[in-house]
């Protein structure tokens, strides 16, 4: 893949005076799967916040830099960031489940959306429930109430409702986080499964999860990016003696 | 282990702390109770249904008080209709869309300010603005908008503090899916603040139907032969006429009763107005929790 699908370019982060995140140069190529590593606290998750400009809504926070994404930069004042997070989807760190019934969480974004076609609304939700691989266990309860499922069910729930609207990039900070084995399996089933449709980004704590579904790993480190490459060669030679040091344990 | 605190310790700590606690409310229970006490007891005959449905006879000092129960919900309404909707939407703008700049944190402070500004001046400000500015006159709208300023900045405190309430990740999924600020606020902020916003809201209007001092200049009268017909009308009102029945009327001994009874009438319909409050909080929530 030569072609990026999000390109970023020189581009620091501030929370207020603090720098975030420090010149990071990175390529995204559509239609794979790419993994951001690195310590807790080092800048994931402000990163993966900035593809979505999710960080706008922070006060006093400053970019500099670019990202393009799909050809656009999504910084510019012309971009309209509505259609921008309909484009690029996004799992949070932290599941969010609204407080309203299973059924209308994931046919939220359809709604909001203008969608008002009731048979494809259903459709799109059994669709995105048996991808998020939650059918099973909420088919008869779907007009529960979201917060009664469990925080597994809840992170899938919103795996499902990122999908439902069918953006083209999905980001996901730690999606796995909090699932069992299986739960998990089945997630790393289905990012592998949707990644012939969309362009993945995932956060993730979990070296073997990464070394098992990514394309490309990215180590970050303190708000700078250490290493980027090809999975399978970050995870057998890295370059950098602190990226071995991070993926085998031995860090710190 | 030498340096934990013993067992016995800190029971007898939990004791006392406990104890105490239980004084304080206790003291304030007992306040209130003597209080309402002492209005039952001194009303208690007073109130039968020719009292709520008939107007003052012979000088106020016989006959009923309808007039005032109907002058205290009419303005009670007008002061409704302007300060819900304006205070709720005040504290949707300042909560949801008008960042945190100094300015923002001005018009914060000046709201937090003016809830503390005594309600006499606002009955001042209320007799220069609609009475005469705007040529109401001294009227049922005159007041009704004159406690409806006051209780504005209680409104927009009371559904900021609701719209606070609801956690940020409500906001971010829905924006993150692809909502406008105002679908995001619409379908999923607005929907869980309602209930608080509706409670403190009541809350403030049950404090202005017991206010004298706003309505005093602008448009409550000291006896009227019969009820108002327009909101361009005087009226009489609870809070004002119990002040009258206990320090102007010529025969304050006599009508002592009907002070106590209107008192007690007062207090009713307040506390009929928290808890509408209350129960109507509690359908929102369970409806929510569905
Ligand atoms: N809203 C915020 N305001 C100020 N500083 C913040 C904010 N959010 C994050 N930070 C800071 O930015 C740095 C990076 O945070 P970030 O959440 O991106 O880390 P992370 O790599 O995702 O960590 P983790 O693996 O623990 O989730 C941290 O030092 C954090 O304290
Ligand atoms: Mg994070």
């Amino acid at each position: 893949m030569s072609q990026n699908f999000i390109a970023i370019d020189g581009f620091n982060f501030y929370y207020g005076q603090s720098k975030c995140l420090k010149n990071i140069t990175l390529g995204i190529a559509p239609k794979e799967v790419t993994s951001i590593i690195g310590p807790s606290g080092c800048g994931k998750s402000t990163l993966l916040r900035c593809f979505n400009r999710m960080n706008d809504l922070i006060p006093n926070t400053r970019i500099e830099g670019t990202i393009h994404i799909d050809g656009q930069n999504i910084y510019t004042p012309d971009v309209d960031v509505v259609d921008l997070r309909r484009k690029v989807g996004m799992v949070f760190q932290r599941p969010n489940p609204f407080p309203k019934s299973i059924f209308e969480n994931v046919a939220y974004g359809l709604r909001i959306n203008g969608v008002k076609n009731k048979e494809f609304i259903a459709e799109k939700i059994e669709q995105g429930l048996i991808n998020a691989g939650l059918w099973n266990e909420v088919k008869d309860r779907l007009h529960e109430n979201a917060l009664r499922l469990s925080g597994g069910q809840q992170q899938r729930l919103c795996v499902a409702r990122a999908l439902a609207i069918e953006p083209e990039v999905v980001l996901m900070d730690e999606p796995a986080s909090a699932l069992d084995p299986i739960a998990t399996a089945k997630l790393e089933e289905l990012i592998v499964e949707l990644k012939k449709k969309y362009t993945i980004v995932i956060v993730t704590h979990n070296m073997q999860q990464a070394a098992r579904i990514s394309d490309i790993t990215v180590f970050l480190m303190q708000g700078e990016l250490i290493e980027r490459g090809k999975t399978s060669e970050i995870f057998t030679r890295p370059t950098k003696k602190i990226t071995e040091e991070y993926i085998t344990g031995r860090f710190g | 282990m030498k340096s934990y605190k013993k067992a016995q310790t800190k029971f007898l700590e939990q004791v006392v702390g406990f104890g105490f606690l239980r004084l304080c409310m206790l003291i304030i229970l007992g306040i209130l109770s003597v209080i309402f006490f002492d209005i039952i007891s001194k009303s208690w005959g007073v109130i039968t249904w020719e009292f709520l449905t008939q107007s003052p006879r012979n000088g106020m000092a016989e006959g009923g008080i309808l007039p005032t129960i109907v002058g205290t919900v009419l303005i009670t309404i007008i002061t409704a209709i302007f300060s819900v909707p304006l205070g709720m939407g005040c504290a949707i703008y300042l909560n949801e869309y008008a960042g945190t700049g100094k300015l923002t944190r001005l018009i914060r402070i000046s709201i937090r300010n003016l809830s503390g500004v005594p309600s006499i001046v606002y009955g001042l400000f209320g007799v220069a603005l609609f009475v005469e500015a705007m040529h109401f006159g001294t009227c049922i709208l005159s007041a009704g908008l004159t406690l409806g300023l006051m209780t504005l900045p209680w409104t927009i405190t009371a559904s900021e503090e609701a719209l606070k309430g609801v956690p940020m990740s409500y906001r971010e999924g829905s924006l993150a899916l692809g909502a406008t600020q105002w679908q995001s606020i619409r379908t999923n902020v607005l929907p869980y603040a309602i209930p608080g916003m509706l409670t403190g809201t009541i809350l403030g209007l049950a404090r202005a139907a017991g206010e004298t001092a706003p309505i005093l200049f602008t448009g409550a009268a000291f006896a009227l032969p019969g009820l108002p017909k327009s909101l361009f009308d005087q009226f009489m009102a609870m809070p004002y006429h119990l002040y009258i029945m206990s320090t102007q009327h010529h025969a304050i001994e006599i009508v002592r009763p009907i002070a106590y009874g209107t008192a007690l009438v007062l207090i009713l319909v307040v506390f009929l107005m928290n808890l509408s409050a209350i129960v109507l909080r509690y359908h929102l929530r369970k409806s929510r929790q569905e």
